[in-house]
């Protein structure tokens, strides 16, 4: 995430890792953090937070499931996928492996991804940042004998090095029983374990059930822009983690923490479920160019409670022109996201014969009742308009000529609401159709409550 | 050049200046004398549409209902966007519009009526889609245009009739005004020749009604304490009679 100020990780007063602005000045890992503030005063300095890495990697697990079912946690900062059974659906390593760097991209993170036939050489090529995907065991000894011994995180890399050890091939090369009687028999399993001469067992993730991700923006937000831009990331989670479940949600919770005070909560709701990120994003800018935050926001968290099965979309065949006929939810969600859900709405007729009450709001798309009712006008006034009356006649932009009528309509007694009405259909003096009625009271007052159009 | 005649002819894009356009056919509005003088036979898909009726209540649904009926029995919505009132169920089932496939979008500023048209148009899940601005402008006008351009929806736009003094980039334009108890349409702009004459539609504005001013008690048409209405069909001959 862009941040005007150059920003560092320390561990134990030591820098860790640092941004490029910090490097830039001078800044190195390993570097003591009172060097690195004299460097750069305007430094942004956190300390490294273990549990928060730990669910950045569960989060990218939960995300890597959308292309294998067997993803396995290599602790603390490696992710490893068992993909030989994708490769068919995928059509090679190449497109998995592009998938991934996109989707890892997007959701903020970078990585060094390799794969190996066997998982131990896979984690130790991306250990050594190693771009490289060997789909051949065949070939998987030759490039495994290049490695730095680095890869091992041994604890006695030293003593290894010091036997004139520097490469993993160096360590093949040694005598084995020589090698487990100074080093233990770990080393030697290891090494096996990468050769694919030993069984490498990992226990494998397992998905939780609901979705919560957070992220922590750089620095203090109030730009719906900005908030897109790191919710994005979050989304982008998500859509891995539906799409590894087979299933999509139909709503959606943001929190957005500020400083002080209670965290705004944002809700999509969705018309039709769906797991696409850009859909989401496309909703959510809508939202959150409507939302009045009170504070700026510190960090964004994103909930999902209920997932729900969807299927894979297949691609169309043809034009895809009847898919999206049939995506009329999108619009739906898209007018609703700008202008509040209870802005859009679908019409529905009910079983009352009082007018105002035969027509109400219904979720568009919802299959309606059939009723038989007469001659109705195609505009109704929200609250019937009382009309003045010369001569026993009414007017309304002059007198009112009665052209049928009257359809008497007295119903309701039972709750209350009850009515008594006598409607005419009137020709108004400017040749519009109206609705009228008179009250079937002793008053007898007419009103005004449709117009024909 | 026989050939070259033979060309013109077939050409949808080239056509003589005493013609309607054969642009892509349109939807039949129920009315044989208004589809005559509709470029394409009937209400045109993919233009912009202006109508502008001299009154609210002279007949401006009435002559869309047979073709906002059809586009809802092909599935697609229909999408009502700042009506001046509440559109009212029963009058639409009654036109025959499955009201499943009714849309109806309240906005409160003009900005927003306006995006959201644009977004109807847009997308193909929209078979047409009707808006009431309050105001708006050329250029306003001209992206609703565009819009309509590359979607095959029925985009109409009411506007009052004062409109007709301003030029407009939408592809039809009629005014409605009442005339001896029916609807004279004029065509004030069409692709093709102009038309001088208005179109009268008789029987319009003028449903057949039983007892005029002064009706008998046994025209009544009486509902009294019944809880639902489909037992009720007396009265509903006038429904039929009107709509025929």
């Amino acid at each position: 995430m862009p941040s005007p100020e150059p920003r560092a990780v320390a561990e134990r007063q030591r820098i860790l890792v640092c941004d490029a602005k910090a490097a830039a000045r001078g800044l190195r890992a390993g570097m003591p953090v009172s060097a690195a503030l004299a460097l750069a005063p305007g430094l942004r300095l956190r300390e490294r937070e273990a549990a928060a890495e730990t669910e950045a990697l569960l989060g990218i697990a939960a995300w890597a499931m959308q292309c294998t079912p067997s993803v396995a946690l290599d602790f603390p900062d490696r992710v490893l996928l068992e993909v030989s059974g994708s490769l068919k659906l995928f059509d090679g390593l190449a497109p998995i492996a592009a998938r991934l760097r996109q989707g890892i991209a997007a959701m903020g993170y970078s990585a060094h991804l390799a794969a190996a036939p066997t998982a131990r050489a896979a984690s130790w090529f991306a250990r050594a940042g190693q771009p490289c995907l060997i789909d051949d065991s065949a070939l998987l000894e030759g490039e495994l004998r290049t490695l730095p011994l680095s890869v091992l995180q041994y604890a006695e890399e030293e003593t290894l090095a010091s036997i004139g050890a520097a490469s993993i091939g160096d360590l093949l090369a040694l005598p084995r029983a020589g090698l487990a009687r100074r080093f233990g028999q770990g080393l030697l399993d290891a090494l096996d374990q990468a050769l694919g001469r030993l069984p490498d067992p990992r226990g494998f993730c397992v998905l939780p059930e609901r979705f919560r991700a957070a992220i922590e923006l750089p620095a203090e937000a109030t730009q719906a822009e900005a908030l897109l831009f790191a919710a994005q990331r979050l989304l982008a989670q998500l859509e891995g983690f539906l799409a590894a479940r087979a299933a999509g949600t139909r709503q959606l919770l943001l929190h957005l923490s500020h400083r002080a005070g209670p965290a705004t909560r944002i809700e999509l709701g969705l018309v039709a479920a769906c797991r696409e990120a850009a859909h989401f994003a496309l909703l959510l800018r809508e939202r959150l160019q409507q939302t009045a935050l009170p504070e700026p926001v510190r960090s964004i968290a994103l909930e999902v409670q209920a997932i729900e099965p969807l299927a894979h979309s297949n691609q169309s065949l043809f034009s895809d022109e009847l898919r999206q006929e049939g995506n009329w939810p999108r619009l739906i969600e898209r007018l609703r996201s700008r202008l509040g859900a209870a802005a859009v709405h679908g019409l529905a007729m009910c079983a009352d014969h009082r007018p105002e009450r035969a027509s109400a709001r219904a979720e568009p798309g919802a299959r309606q009742l059939d009723l038989d009712f007469n001659l109705r006008p195609f505009w109704l006034l929200a609250r019937p308009q009382p009309l003045q009356e010369t001569g026993a006649v009414p007017c309304h932009h002059g007198p009112l000529k009665l052209l049928a009528g009257p359809e008497r309509i007295e119903s309701g007694w039972w709750d209350s609401a009850d009515i008594a009405r006598d409607y005419f259909i009137a020709r108004a003096a400017n040749e519009a159709l109206l609705w009228v009625y008179r009250e079937r009271s002793p008053a007898g007052a007419w009103y005004l409550h449709g117009i024909f159009s | 050049m026989p050939g070259l005649a033979v060309a013109f002819d077939q050409h949808p894009g080239i056509w003589r200046g005493s013609e309607l356009t054969r642009g892509c056919p349109g939807i039949a509005s129920g009315f044989a004398a208004l589809d005559a003088e509709l470029p394409g036979g009937g209400w045109p898909c993919g233009v912009l549409t202006e109508i502008l009726p001299q009154h609210e209540g002279i007949g401006e649904l009435r002559i869309l209902g047979p073709a906002l009926a059809q586009l809802a029995a092909q599935g697609k919505f229909i999408a009502w966007i700042a009506p001046p009132y509440l559109p009212y169920a029963p009058a639409l089932a009654v036109a025959g519009i499955a009201l499943e496939r009714v849309l109806i979008v309240k906005t409160a500023k003009d900005g927003d009526s306006l995006w959201a048209a644009e977004q109807a148009l847009r997308t193909a899940a929209c078979g047409g889609v009707l808006a009431w601005p309050r105001r708006i402008g050329y250029t306003q006008l001209r992206r609703l245009q565009l819009a309509a351009e590359g979607s095959r929806c029925l985009a109409l736009l009411f506007r009052p009739s004062e409109a007709a003094r301003e030029p407009t980039p939408a592809a039809l334009r009629i005014a409605l005004a009442t005339s001896a108890g029916g609807l004279a349409l004029s065509i004030l702009k069409r692709r093709g020749a102009p038309l001088s004459r208005p179109i009268f539609l008789p029987a319009l504005s003028a449903p057949p009604l039983a007892a005029g001013s002064h009706p008998s008690p046994r025209d009544y048409a009486h509902v009294v304490d019944s809880p639902a209405p489909a037992a009720a069909a007396a009265g509903s001959l006038s429904a039929r009679l009107a709509l025929a």
